[in-house]
């Protein structure tokens, strides 16, 4: 019998469902009369005199036997599963839809042992999130947390749903090696994988002496001690993907485990030699055994996923997997390849930091390989919301593309129904030559600018130009405003305008001038103006507003929270699904660390010098050390630089936390006044970014935790963004 | 500077890193301070780009592997136009490291790269230091390079004489 199930579609090959007779597997008589051919055919036998066309079901009205509805189908289904839960003595069903039958049968079928394929298959369902999900609901809480677990745990080709924020998974790891090295115990501890050269010298070892290993006793824990993060098994492949050759171990066979771990360790080995690493992986001692590319691939994604950081520069992977395709150019493209497209189509359900990664990766693997790719079997992604996460990745990685090429290249390696997922060409504007310019208040003053600096006039000669310029801000006789926008906008956009030929002209731009931009920015309001200027002049070079961003906190002329503020504004926020405002973001964060640090370290050498000297001088020996020491109020004044720097720091975190609560606060509260549906992809891209600043940066923000509890993760703001910041306390606790 | 303290930094970088045979004919000093300064730059030379390859590619590509602290473009001494190579500098010596193991070989602009250690940057090593501007070894190249200008300038003169006659 063919039928379509919900999930199915007409392009999609239909799986035949096939339902074995109960008398194979029935030992008990009772369990026979359950068995659904049996009922299967005595319904047919008895409603055949009924029965006036094909289909199955016929209504039992007496004298009125018609072909039977959807509706009467579902209400006989609710009806039955209704007397079942009756005449059991469970009660947790309050309500039932026909429906529902897919998530009671499947739920039960797991708890009875079933592994999650079958079910999945059962049900034409693709992913396993879809069950955890959606489906596997109706079942006690504690139960269906631990089905959950299980089938996440099981899942096979599950590599990104990656909430490592889940306590959950923090056992998946452990809990899995565990019940295999339990397998393998039960085994005889026979495996195929390990070498085991001293079998060579069974002779000798057998008679030599035995020593007694002592027991080993893990320490007990304590509240001072500091665990690693939980980790994920990534598995990517599954012995269906591999075309022939050896047969790939299964995702839970210890098999699977030793390869990987082996294979982890020549990578980590060889770190520092890409064309070694690759050379070694592929000349790995059990190659004939397993299909290497494919574990090869795998683990490398795994390495290259791992969160919260890739325990090596994310290039490392990306050139050796191009040394790996240039050792095997016969198979390895085609499994990277293969990889890319298994990646691609759990896109959905990926972590976001794992989202940019492979971005990353790819458009850079791209570029070494003359950017072909065929695009055309994404075109389904056109048609869709370009917000959603594929057609989100496909722009992205265009854009990463023509970072590493130029506009024109990237317009010619993708056929023109692509244009919409096209970047813009990167060029910049300056509003006071345009057209219709003449109107501006600031355009004789930008034009008289231009003159004065192609003249090559001092810094304070500009000065002098921007001097008369009114500020739009102030009011009759008010106190002067805390920055002056008109005369940054017309100096900011002039500046950069004249250096808009390349990074190196525009940061000689900001060398001359920067006395002159430190002054018109002194106040927080005036370097978001700046900013937003620089935004206004360079918005479709994504790469320029980085390294910009970039140069003006590193000389100093804005602030780390100056740019938090800044990309926060209502005018970002359509930006905030673009990958470039996070770049910005993570890098503004790492330059407020790296800077603390570095102070930090300075501290700590200046204390260690003056106690060395002290040790001398206490000892009585001469200072004969050319090293100038440090006094103690040099100490005092650097500990108070530290303190600032950490202050700032810690107001950079506040502010990011603090104003995100804000713009999904707002987003909620608009959806629900609207009715509309909250979960929109600006919303799951948003929470998303959240998640991942707790995650990359969890080490520091630990540190505030109490504060951000009291101050900002408070009870009344909404359970979903609290859910988050809740999850990451659960995963250090 | 000592001999052995040489050989010990030599020592300490894997082969990956270590230095190449080149060494810069228009160093001022001696071959020992050379190698010395060469094992703790930050400094690297890029080569084999293509003239049409900008600082933002370069940029793009080089800042995978660290904070990039400046870039010079190479520039023909006549026309001050690129003429295929650079000079990357980075903030520390771990970053400029990973640059060569991990850059060193690989396509920017569908060219190979090439890097070294340089040095360090001096006022007027950005000029190519051809005859006719460019960088040496476009004077002698006789393959035909489009990246790169077409052919070597010697044949090229060559053809162009050819041509008028």
């Amino acid at each position: 019998m063919q039928f379509l199930a919900k999930t199915q579609t007409l392009n999609k090959p239909w799986e035949p469902v096939f339902i074995p007779k109960f008398e194979n597997y029935a030992t008990d008589p009772n369990d026979l009369l359950l068995c659904p051919c049996r009922a299967l055919l005595a319904y047919i036998k008895r409603t055949e005199v009924l029965r006036k066309s094909q289909r199955l079901f016929v209504t039992y009205q007496k004298n009125h036997h018609v072909e039977a509805s959807k509706n009467s189908i579902a209400r006989w289904i609710v009806n039955t599963v209704k007397y079942a839960y009756e005449h059991a003595d469970t009660d947790t069903l309050q309500f039932v839809r026909a429906h529902d039958t897919r998530k009671l049968s499947t739920s039960w079928a797991l708890f009875n042992g079933l592994s999650s394929q079958e079910i999945l298959r059962a049900a034409h369902w693709s992913n396993e999130t879809t069950f955890t999900s959606y489906y596997l609901k109706d079942v006690p809480d504690l139960e269906s947390r631990f089905a959950k677990a299980a089938i996440l745990h099981t899942a096979n080709r599950r590599q990104k749903k990656y909430f490592i924020f889940l306590i959950i998974k923090y056992f998946q790891y452990l809990d899995c090696l565990w019940s295999q090295i339990k397998n393998l115990r039960a085994n005889k501890w026979a495996e195929k994988q390990i070498t085991r050269p001293y079998l060579a010298f069974d002779g000798v070892l057998c008679e030599a002496l035995q020593h007694t290993l002592p027991q080993i006793i893990p320490p007990s824990h304590n509240d001072e001690m500091s665990y690693p993060l939980p980790r994920v098994i990534f598995r990517m492949f599954d012995y269906t993907d591999v075309p022939e050759g050896p047969v790939l171990p299964g995702s839970h066979a210890i098999e699977r485990y030793l390869i990987e771990e082996q294979l982890r360790r020549i990578i980590f080995k060889h770190a520092f030699d890409r064309k070694d690493c690759a050379a070694s992986l592929l000349s790995y001692p059990m190659k004939n055994k397993v299909p290497l590319n494919y574990m090869i691939v795998e683990v490398m994604f795994g390495e290259l996923f791992l969160l919260p950081r890739c325990p090596r520069l994310e290039i490392y992977y990306g050139s050796t997997f191009i040394e790996l395709c240039k050792l095997q150019p016969g198979s390895m493209p085609q499994v990277l390849a293969q990889a890319t497209e298994l990646l691609f189509e759990r896109l959905d359900s990926m972590n976001l930091s794992c989202i940019e990664r492979l971005t990353n990766w790819f458009a850079y693997h791209l570029s070494n390989f003359q950017f072909r790719w065929s695009w055309d079997d994404w075109s389904s992604c056109l048609q869709m919301d370009p917000e959603l996460p594929k057609p989100k990745f496909i722009k992205e990685v265009l854009i990463k593309c023509m970072r590493l090429s130029y506009h024109q290249r990237i317009v010619e390696t993708c056929t023109e129904d692509f244009a919409p997922l096209i970047p813009e060409k990167p060029l910049s504007h300056f509003k006071y030559e345009k057209e219709g310019s003449g109107s501006l208040p600031g355009t004789m003053t930008a034009h008289q600018l231009i003159q004065a600096i192609k003249s090559k006039c001092t810094p304070e000669e500009t000065m002098g130009i921007l001097k008369d310029l009114p500020n739009p801000l102030k009011e009759d006789d008010e106190t002067d405003p805390t920055y002056h926008p008109l005369r940054i906008d017309v100096f900011v956009s002039t500046l950069l305008h004249l250096g808009n030929k390349s990074f190196s002209h525009s940061f000689a731009a900001i060398a001359k001038f920067h006395h002159i931009l430190k002054l018109l920015a002194d106040t927080e309001e005036g370097q978001i103006w700046v900013l937003r200027t620089m935004f206004e002049v360079w918005r479709s070079h994504q790469q320029m507003m980085v390294v910009l961003v970039d140069k003006l906190l590193k000389t100093q002329i804005i602030e780390p929270s100056a740019v938090a503020n800044w990309l926060f504004s209502s005018e970002m926020q359509p930006e905030f699904t673009k990958f470039y405002v996070w770049e910005i973001m993570h890098s503004t964060i790492t330059k407020m660390s790296k800077h603390v640090d570095k102070l930090q370290k300075e501290v700590d050498d200046a204390k260690d010098k003056l106690d060395a000297y002290k040790r001398r001088i206490n000892d009585g020996l001469e200072d004969d050390d050319d090293d100038e020491v440090p006094t103690e109020s040099l100490i005092e004044r650097m500990e108070e630089r530290l303190d600032l720097a950490q202050n700032q720091q810690k107001r950079l975190f506040l502010i990011i936390f603090q104003r995100f609560i804000m713009v999904l606060s707002d987003h909620l509260a608009n959806c629900e006044s609207n009715g509309i549906d909250y979960s929109t992809p600006w919303y799951k891209w948003c929470i998303e970014r959240l998640q991942q600043i707790f995650l990359l940066h969890h080490e520091l923000v630990y540190r505030y935790i109490s504060t951000l509890e009291t101050l900002l993760f408070t009870s009344d703001i909404d359970f979903h963004i609290l859910e988050i910041f809740q999850q990451f306390c659960a995963l250090r606790s | 500077m000592s001999g052995t303290v040489l050989t010990s930094l030599k020592r300490k970088y894997s082969q990956a890193v270590g230095l190449s045979s080149y060494r810069d004919q228009h160093f001022k000093g001696n071959r020992t301070d050379q190698e010395h300064l060469l094992l703790l730059s930050t400094t690297l030379y890029v080569g084999n780009l293509s003239f049409y390859t900008t600082e933002e590619q370069i940029h793009e590509l080089f800042s995978k592997c660290g904070d990039i602290k400046r870039i010079i473009m190479g520039l023909d001494k006549v026309r001050k136009t690129p003429c295929g190579f650079c000079f990357v500098e980075y903030y520390t010596r771990e970053d400029s490291e990973h640059a060569i193991r991990y850059i060193n070989g690989t396509r920017l602009d569908d060219r190979i790269v090439r890097t070294d250690w340089d040095a360090g940057f001096k006022e007027g090593r950005q000029y190519g230091r051809g005859k006719s501007g460019g960088q040496v070894r476009d004077e002698y190249r006789t393959d035909f390079d489009e990246g790169r200008g077409g052919y070597g300038q010697i044949i090229a003169t060559k053809i162009k004489t050819k041509d008028s006659v």
